[in-house]
C-alpha cells in the first residue's frame, strides 16, 4: 500500500472518530451542568482545557460562555479540531483514497460533510444542538459500520482501525480528565449524590453507562475510572483500544505478538503492559489527571513512530548501486 | 398534465430529438412521451432527485478549497441525447479511422518524417508546434502506437451532418461523467431503461484496463494512474477510474526512479511499476527531461520511459496531433496514410499564418470563431457574432502579432436538444465527445460525453462557462 494513502485512511478515521469524540465531549458538559444544584453557574471553560486548545480559544473568543464554547468545538471553521474542521479534512482524505476505500464508505463520509456543513450555516441553538450531537455520533457509527461491512479487512483496514483506536483511546482519556477539572462546589460534595450524577453523566458520554452497570452494578467513582481505564472488552475502553490497535500494528507488519520490529511496535507494545500488568491504584497513584497527562504524552509518541515507520516519505536506496551507470 | 412536446418548437435548427416542431424523431417519442406523461411538477422533481444522487456522489467540481467551501454540482440535465444505431455505426467507424490515422502520423513525425519530405503537411508547422517534443525523437513506444487514449470532439449542424471539431490526444477528461450520468439516469428514470434498448457504458473501465495491460510484455503488469492531485479539476475522473479498474493512483511525489525503473513508496518499502496512465501534461512529466523550473514531475521519468523500462499513456509528444493548425492537415493525413477519405469531415478551418486565410479571416472576424492552436477548454477562443467590437480588435492584433498561434473556422450552428428549463422544455446547443481507446485495437464507448449551453443561444458547452452535461443513449 502507498505510504501516502495507508497516511489518508489513518488520519480519515482518525478525524472521523475525533469529531464523534468531540460531540461527545459537549454532551458530557451539557449533562453535567444540566444537574448542578441552584446557584452555581455553568463551567465552560474546563472544557476547553481538557481539548487543549485553551490558549487558541482564550484568543479568538474570550470568555468561555456556553455559546462561544460549543460554537467554538463545533462548526467554528479557524478552530482546526471543531467537528465541522474534523469532517471537512476527513472529506479531504478520503477523497485522496477514493479509489482504496469503498464507494458506501465515501457517500456515507461525503453525507456526514454535507450535514455538518449544513447545521454549521444555519447555526446551532439550544432546541437542536442535542439532535446535532446525537446525529454527528449516528454518523461516525454509520461510517464505522460501512467501513467494517465493505472494506476488505487488509492493509488499509487495520490503519483505518490503528487511527480510530488510538484516537479514542486518546479522547476517553479526556473524557475522564473532564471530571478532574469540572470543580465541585466544595470538597465536601465529593461522593454525595450530586457527585454520583455526575460520573453517571460521564460514563453516559461515553456510551458506556450500560456497560458498566453489567459489571459493576452501582457507580463508584474508582469502578468507572477503572472501568474507562482498564477494561479489556469494552470498546471505548482505553485498554480495549491498545489492544486492537496492537493487533492492526502487527497485520501490518507481520510480525508477532511480543516482539516488534519498529519504534512503533515498541512504543504501543510498552504502553499496552503497562496497562495490562497495573491496577488502578497504579494508575491513580500520583494522581489521576497526571496519569492521563502522562498517557497522552505517550500515546503521540506512539503517533510519532507511526508517521516516522509507515507514512514519512524516506529516500529509497540503489539496491545494485552503479550496476547501470553508463 | 406535465410537459406537452408539440409545443416544442426546434426555431430551425437541428434538433437530436425533433424533426419538426411537434414531430419527435421515432427514437425519441417514447421518451417524450414519458416526459409527457409525468404529472405537473413531476420532472422538475425528477431534476431535483437527480441532482441530489450528484452531490451525494461527491460529483462536483471547481472552487475547491474556496473561502466558504461552497462547491458546485456539476450541472446535469435530465433529458438524454439519443443516437440512433445507424448514426452511431458511422461515428465509430469514423472515428477508427481517425485514430488510426492520427497514430501513423504521430509514430512518422518522430520517425521518418515521410509525411514532411512528401510535402503533405509543412514541416516548419510541426517544428513549430509546441506539442512536438523533440526528445521524443526515434523511441519506439509498444507497437508504434503513441495515442492509447483519445476524446475527439464532433458537432452536428444543419442537415444533420456530424463534423470532428477537435482532436484531444493529450489527456482528454469527461469519461467520469459520461460513466456518472449513466448511474444518474438509471435512478431517475429506471422505467426508460426498460423501454429503451440503450446500449451500456460500464465496460469502459475494463476496456482502458486492458489498453493499459496491451502496452506491458508481463503477464500482470503493474499499472498505476498519475495524477496531479487532488485540487486538480478533473481529479474527480482520476479516482474514480483507479477505483474502477482496481489500480493504484499516485501522485508524483509517490514516484521513484531507482536504478533506471520506475517504483512507487509503500508501507513495505519500494514497487516497481510498469505502466503509467499519467494524467499530467508532458511539460510536467520529469523535471529533467522538460521544465527545470518545476517541482512537479518524477526526475528521471523520461530516462526510464526511453529505456523502455516502464510505459507511458498517452506517450509524450502526442500534443502535435492536437495542435489546431494541424488538425486542419487531419484530412490530408488520412488520405495519406490510409488511402481513404474521411468519414467523418473536419470543419473548414482557416490557418492564420496562411496569408491568403490571414486576409481573409481578418475581413470577416464578426462572423468567425477564432482560436488559439495550443490551448485546450475554450481557452484563448474568440467568437466572432458574440464579441464585442475592442475584442475583435484585441483578436486582430493577437492574430497578426503570432499567426501562427491562430486558426479560425465559421461560426456553426450547434444541433440542439431539448433541456428542462423550469417546468417546460427548451432547445439548447450540444457538442459530443466520444471515447477512443487503441490498445491491441480500436475501441470506441458506445456513448460519449454531450456537454450542453445550458444558458439560452449560447454555444459555449465549456463548465467553467455555464455548460452542463446529458447522458448520451447510444441505441442498439
Amino acid at each position: 500500500m502507498l505510504s501516502r494513502v495507508a497516511s489518508s485512511i489513518y488520519w480519515l478515521n482518525r478525524y472521523i472518530e475525533r469529531a464523534e469524540n468531540y460531540a461527545r465531549f459537549i454532551e458530557v458538559n451539557l449533562n453535567l451542568t444540566l444537574d448542578l444544584p441552584r446557584g452555581t453557574t455553568e463551567q465552560w471553560e474546563p472544557l476547553v482545557a481538557t481539548t487543549g486548545a485553551h490558549e487558541s480559544f482564550a484568543d479568538r473568543c474570550g470568555k468561555a460562555t456556553k455559546e462561544a464554547v460549543i460554537q467554538f468545538l463545533s462548526v467554528d471553521a479557524t478552530n482546526p479540531n471543531s467537528i465541522l474542521s474534523c469532517l471537512t479534512a476527513a472529506r479531504e482524505n478520503a477523497r485522496s483514497v477514493r479509489e482504496v476505500i469503498s464507494t458506501d464508505m465515501w457517500e456515507q463520509v461525503n453525507r456526514f460533510y454535507l450535514m455538518v456543513r449544513a447545521a454549521a450555516s444555519k447555526g446551532l441553538s439550544s432546541h437542536n444542538l442535542h439532535t446535532f450531537l446525537a446525529d454527528v455520533k449516528a454518523n461516525s457509527h454509520l461510517f464505522l459500520g460501512i467501513t467494517d461491512a465493505t472494506m476488505s479487512h487488509g492493509e488499509g483496514w487495520h490503519f483505518a482501525r490503528l487511527g480510530r483506536l488510538l484516537e479514542r483511546a486518546d479522547k476517553t482519556s479526556r473524557i475522564l480528565d473532564v471530571k478532574y477539572f469540572m470543580l465541585l462546589p466544595t470538597v465536601a460534595e465529593v461522593g454525595t449524590p450530586f457527585d454520583i450524577i455526575q460520573w453517571s453523566a460521564l460514563l453516559k458520554s461515553a456510551s458506556a453507562l450500560e456497560m458498566y452497570y453489567r459489571r459493576f452494578g452501582r457507580i463508584s467513582p474508582d469502578d468507572v475510572t477503572a472501568f474507562l481505564i482498564l477494561d479489556s472488552t469494552f470498546p471505548r475502553a482505553i485498554r480495549y483500544c491498545l489492544i486492537k490497535s496492537e493487533d492492526s500494528l502487527h497485520a501490518i507488519s507481520g510480525s508477532e505478538h511480543g516482539s516488534y520490529q519498529n519504534q512503533a511496535e515498541k512504543r504501543l507494545g510498552r504502553l499496552r503492559a503497562d496497562l495490562d500488568f497495573g491496577d488502578l491504584e497504579d494508575c491513580v497513584a500520583g494522581g489521576l489527571h497526571e496519569f492521563l497527562d502522562r498517557f497522552q504524552g505517550q500515546l503521540n509518541r506512539v503517533g510519532d513512530a507511526i508517521f516516522e515507520t509507515f507514512f514519512a516519505p524516506r529516500p529509497i536506496h540503489s539496491t545494485i548501486a552503479g550496476a547501470e551507470a553508463q | 398534465m406535465g410537459i406537452r412536446f408539440s409545443h416544442y418548437d426546434p426555431e430551425g435548427f437541428y434538433d437530436e430529438l425533433y424533426e419538426e416542431k411537434g414531430r419527435p424523431r421515432p427514437g425519441s417519442t417514447l421518451l417524450l412521451r414519458k416526459f409527457a406523461s409525468l404529472p405537473e411538477g413531476e420532472s422538475k422533481k425528477r431534476q431535483e432527485a437527480a441532482e441530489r444522487v450528484i452531490l451525494n456522489m461527491g460529483m462536483t467540481f471547481g472552487v475547491y478549497g474556496s473561502e466558504d467551501g461552497q462547491e458546485q454540482i456539476f450541472p446535469f440535465d435530465i433529458v438524454p441525447r439519443i443516437v440512433t444505431a445507424s448514426d452511431w455505426e458511422r461515428i465509430e467507424s469514423g472515428l477508427r479511422q481517425r485514430m488510426r490515422a492520427l497514430n501513423l502520423f504521430i509514430n512518422d513525425v518522430y520517425h521518418d518524417q515521410k509525411i514532411l519530405k512528401n510535402g503533405v503537411i509543412p514541416s516548419e508547422l510541426i517544428y513549430s508546434s509546441t506539442g512536438f517534443l523533440q526528445p521524443c525523437m526515434g523511441l519506439h513506444p509498444p507497437r508504434g502506437i503513441w495515442c492509447h487514449i483519445a476524446g475527439i470532439d464532433l458537432v452536428r449542424i444543419s442537415g444533420g451532418r456530424y463534423y470532428v471539431l477537435e482532436d484531444n490526444t493529450r489527456c482528454p477528461s469527461g469519461v467520469a461523467y459520461v460513466l456518472e450520468a449513466r448511474q444518474v439516469m438509471k435512478r431517475t428514470f429506471p422505467e426508460l431503461f426498460e423501454a429503451y434498448r440503450v446500449r451500456p457504458v460500464d465496460g469502459y473501465p475494463s476496456q482502458l484496463l486492458e489498453t493499459l495491460r496491451s502496452l506491458s510484455e508481463l503477464p500482470d503488469p503493474t499499472i498505476v494512474i498519475l495524477t496531479p492531485g487532488i485540487f486538480n479539476s478533473a481529479y474527480y475522473e482520476h479516482s474514480l477510474l483507479a477505483q474502477k479498474m482496481g489500480v493504484e493512483l499516485v501522485e508524483a511525489s509517490d514516484l521513484v526512479v531507482v536504478d533506471g525503473s520506475v517504483h512507487m513508496r509503500t508501507t513495505k518499502g519500494s514497487q516497481r511499476v510498469d505502466v503509467i496512465y499519467r494524467r499530467i501534461n508532458d511539460d510536467y512529466l520529469d523535471p529533467l527531461a522538460f521544465r527545470q523550473d518545476s517541482m512537479l514531475g518524477v526526475p528521471g521519468l523520461m530516462e526510464s520511459y526511453k529505456r523502455g523500462r516502464v510505459a507511458l499513456a498517452n506517450a509524450p509528444g502526442t500534443g502535435v496531433s492536437d495542435d489546431k493548425a494541424v488538425y486542419a492537415y487531419i484530412p490530408k493525413i488520412i488520405n495519406y496514410y490510409l488511402a481513404q477519405e474521411p468519414i467523418l469531415p473536419n470543419v473548414p478551418t482557416y490557418l492564420c499564418s496562411d496569408r491568403r486565410d490571414r486576409t481573409y479571416v481578418l475581413e470577416h472576424l464578426d462572423q468567425l470563431v477564432v482560436k488559439a492552436t495550443n490551448e485546450a477548454g475554450g481557452y484563448g477562443m474568440m467568437i466572432g457574432p458574440h464579441a464585442s467590437k475592442q475584442e475583435r480588435v484585441d483578436c486582430a492584433r493577437r492574430i497578426e502579432a503570432d499567426p501562427r498561434n491562430y486558426i479560425a473556422q465559421p461560426t456553426l450552428a450547434l444541433s440542439r436538444v431539448p433541456t428542462l428549463v423550469d417546468d417546460h422544455l427548451e432547445g439548447r446547443h450540444v457538442d459530443l465527445r466520444p471515447y477512443v481507446l487503441y490498445g491491441r485495437d480500436v475501441y470506441v464507448l458506445p456513448g460519449g460525453m454531450t456537454r450542453v449551453a445550458l444558458r439560452k443561444a449560447s454555444l459555449v458547452v465549456n463548465s467553467s462557462q455555464g455548460g452542463g452535461n446529458k447522458d448520451t443513449w447510444v441505441l442498439s
